[in-house]
């Protein structure tokens, strides 16, 4: 049962490299595909736009059109005010979107399987949404967590629904991300272990286990979309919060 | 009955909420098939409330699916 989780292990792929608080600091395979994601978004970015070309080529095309559309998505959902938040943004997207790349080959982590990685990411940006709202409005900011247009013996229910469905948003974020990586990691695993088991059985069901394989196959383009997806709906809930601090309702 | 078997049971129930979860996201598309539909101009704007509509909806089978998740793999 335990060997369809197999794949989200995290295992040290060195000795310890200083102790911190008790605990061993290790390098993990986790932390291998964390750089291998920063390395090549790193390399598509620098490399795909050095022609800087009016005309742009292939690669430059890859890079303008991600640039392109995170960008007209964050200013048409937080406003021209979300500018200075744009490369914040754009960080985020990309990073997700190759950890989830990374996580559909073979023998390799998807690291946002992991919550822990979500959920920093999450309150990194509800740190930033805090300070700019405070800094932005001061104590006004608070005027977030009373709906305008409420009665006004409504307000302190209102308060504490709004309070706790802020503190939740980026437990539900990060678990929105981690859940659908492992639900389609834990597919494939199922379906490919259909196909094994139907083969071992014999010759007679081995023969169908040709229908588990072409699920198997469209599940694992399908995955392509959802590691796109996800990184573009985390993106998207991130810059709707962050409205929520340059705005206010 | 065995603990294992009432662990299966268990993970399996778990999941029953994730009908709401499909009877939502189907409500979701196709209001936004027949929005594009009446009007496949503003197909543009549709899309962001679409995929909001998507996300949060989705989470409650999320939900469904991480205590199951924990019923068959974590709980002892």
């Amino acid at each position: 049962m335990a060997s369809l989780l197999e794949e989200f292990e995290i295992h040290s792929l060195s000795k310890p490299l200083f102790t911190l608080g008790g605990h061993d600091i290790t390098f993990t395979n986790s932390a291998l595909f964390m750089f291998l994601a920063i390395a090549s978004a790193t390399a598509l970015m620098v490399f795909a736009m050095r022609p800087r070309a009016i005309v742009p080529g292939r690669w430059q095309m890859v890079a303008e059109s991600f640039y392109n559309m995170i960008h007209d998505m964050l200013l048409g959902t937080a406003g021209e005010d979300a500018k200075p938040f744009f490369p914040f943004i754009f960080s985020i997207f990309i990073f997700i979107f190759f950890c989830n790349l990374f996580g559909m080959l073979p023998h390799s982590l998807a690291v946002t399987s992991h919550i822990l990685i979500n959920l920093t990411i999450a309150l990194v940006l509800f740190l930033v949404i805090l300070v700019t709202g405070f800094a932005r409005h001061g104590l006004h900011f608070l005027h977030l967590f009373v709906p305008p247009g409420a009665p006004l013996f409504m307000a302190p229910f209102l308060a504490v629904l709004e309070v706790f469905s802020f503190l939740v948003r980026p437990f539900s974020l990060s678990i929105r991300l981690f859940a659908n990586m492992l639900a389609g990691h834990i597919l494939l695993g199922v379906f490919a272990g259909m196909s094994v088991s139907l083969v071992a059985a014999g010759w007679l069901t081995g023969s169908f286990s040709i229908l588990p394989l072409a699920v198997n196959i469209a599940i694992t383009g399908f995955e392509f979309f959802v590691a796109f997806l996800q990184a573009y709906i985390y993106t998207v809930l991130a810059s709707v919060y962050l409205r929520d601090a340059l705005e206010m309702h | 009955m065995e603990n294992s078997a009432l662990k299966l049971l268990g993970a399996g129930v778990a999941m029953i909420g994730s009908l709401g979860a499909g009877l939502g996201l189907g409500l979701i598309f196709s209001a936004w098939i027949s929005a594009i539909a009446r009007n496949p101009a503003a197909e543009g704007k549709f899309r962001q409330v679409g995929f909001i509509g998507f996300a949060v909806t989705e989470l409650v089978l999320l939900m469904c699916f991480v205590v199951a998740v924990l019923i068959m793999f974590v709980a002892k």
